[in-house]
């Protein structure tokens, strides 16, 4: 194994994926860094879901291979979590039993999970709401649950399908700067799918640029100069801006 | 209801049709049609009687078991099919052709297979309910939320782990749905065939007084029968509005 794989949390080599005659990837082969945060953006339909969730064991690959600290995956495993655009919580059960859903699963007993499950939920800011249920929560709420959950199973490798892509713009700002200091805290690799160019190049350490038809990794940007900043300057970093301008120019001519 | 804008409390339009009833029984329209009051004071003479206690214990004998039949064996089947695509290929042609078809003409072929006795009146009861509590569980499993199987898996959930504590419940709306209709359906296949295969319970009563033109007996009998399948179906109702919640949240 190189020592290149070993820096590289996940690597995707030389996948494709076909619905029927509809080519989704090709030939696409992307690494994401140890403990960093790398952002797959582009249009929709560009296939970043698809790779996200071939990533995930969620879909199978035409052809092509996942490493995950270099082993081939196929299927999802504990060395993955996942956070979902929709939440995708269960409405009939507990802040708590949803949080410890990925636990359950595992088999840790019941006052185990619950225990860890209290951790992550203090730990995203829900404290009291333990034994509300979804509906009774915000979208931006509902988001800590599923966020908690990924946590609570504390796989090294955290994927994040548009994660703030349903919650309002002032709690998605807020989710963002968590997002960073969640980086910079935990030892864990993200690899975070987005469609806004801003959020990618605030929040990521190498954004990925994906373009359709057919879909391929176009461009790899590593901000870095404003990444030690002070979260509340990152905006107004002239790298910051000229990175989302270039990526926009990129961009441009595919939305029409 | 409301009425001169006074809110009404629910089922007030029975009194008016009691009231019908009562006049038109009164006027001797037909001997079909006894008063109402006549019909409740005989219920009230026939009610502990020992024929009617027997009656209502083997009809609801057999109502029970074969709604369990209905219940134990439909709902996995309807989340299978809505699971598998293959499955639901091989059995939907069969459950809607059952779904449709006049299952009273089974009867006679159920005796000749299961005999005279309770167990082919189970299997009636079961066969009336039994369908559209498929159909209703495979719709409701197919109008799962993707991302919610998607989340399971993620986390590695086995096939069963799915099964019961996602599929279930994620469909236990249309399930409950489906479950008060298969019960309505039900009482109707219990009366069928303890009047079709053997005489006993309420099919029995139901013999009884109408070959003697007891009709005030006749209409007790059918009044008890509609407050049991009315209230059972209240109860169901009742339960399924407490998960309506989560069914409306699904996109």
């Amino acid at each position: 194994m190189s020592n290149d794989q070993v820096e590289n949390a996940v690597t995707v080599k030389n996948v494709y994926k076909n619905y029927g005659d509809v080519e989704a990837l090709r030939d696409l082969s992307l690494e994401f860094p140890k403990g960093q945060l790398t952002s797959l953006l582009g249009p929709s339909g560009c296939g970043k879901t698809t790779l996200l969730k071939i990533i995930a064991g969620l879909l199978p690959a035409t052809q092509g291979e996942v490493l995950v600290n270099g082993q081939q995956v196929n299927k999802p495993g504990p060395d993955r979590a996942f956070v979902f655009q929709d939440f995708a919580l269960m409405p009939w059960a507990s802040v708590i039993r949803n949080v410890a859903f990925g636990l359950e699963l595992r088999g840790v007993n019941k006052s185990e999970r619950e225990s860890i499950a209290i951790k992550y939920i203090k730990d995203v800011g829900l404290t009291g709401f333990e034994h509300s249920y979804p509906h009774e929560l915000s979208g931006g709420m509902r988001q800590r649950v599923g966020l908690a959950r990924a946590l609570s199973v504390d796989s090294p490798v955290l994927l994040m399908d548009e994660p703030f892509s349903a919650v309002d713009e002032q709690t998605r700002r807020k989710f963002q700067e968590d997002l960073l200091n969640l980086v910079k805290n935990e030892n864990k690799t993200f690899i975070f799918v987005t469609h806004s160019i801003e959020e990618a190049v605030y929040v990521s350490d190498q954004v990925a640029l994906l373009l359709p038809r057919p879909s391929r990794v176009s461009e790899i940007i590593k901000p870095s100069s404003f990444k030690n900043k002070d979260i509340n300057s990152i905006r107004k970093d002239s790298e910051y801006l000229d990175t989302v301008e270039r990526i926009w120019k990129s961009l441009r001519s595919y939305v029409e | 209801m409301y009425l001169f804008g006074y809110r009404l409390p629910g089922m007030s339009s029975l009194i008016l049709w009691g009231l019908l009833w009562e006049i038109l029984g009164q006027m001797e329209v037909s001997f079909f049609l006894p008063p109402l009051t006549a019909i409740f004071s005989t219920l009230g003479e026939i009610y502990n009687s020992k024929a009617f206690i027997r009656a209502l214990y083997e009809t609801g004998y057999s109502f029970l078991a074969g709604v369990f039949f209905a219940v134990i064996i439909g709902i996995p089947t309807g989340i299978l099919m809505g699971k598998n695509k293959l499955l639901d290929e091989l059995l939907l042609p069969w459950v809607n052709t059952f779904m449709s078809a006049p299952l009273t003409a089974l009867v006679p072929v159920l005796m000749v297979l299961f005999g005279f006795g309770l167990k082919s009146i189970i299997i009636t009861t079961t066969l009336f309910a039994i369908w559209i509590i498929i159909l209703n569980s495979r719709a409701g499993v197919m109008q799962i939320n993707r991302s919610l199987v998607d989340m399971a898996n993620s986390f590695g959930a086995s096939p069963i782990d799915a099964f019961i504590k996602i599929y279930f419940w994620a469909a236990l709306p249309e399930i409950l749905g489906g479950v008060r209709i298969g019960f309505i359906r039900a009482v109707k296949g219990v009366i069928i065939a303890q009047l079709l295969i053997s005489i006993v319970g309420f099919g029995a009563l139901f013999e009884l007084y109408s070959s003697r033109f007891l009709m005030t007996h006749f209409w007790a009998v059918i009044i008890v029968l509609f407050a049991l399948a009315f209230t059972l179906s209240e109860l169901l109702g009742m339960l399924a509005r407490k998960v309506d919640y989560y069914a409306s949240k699904r996109n």
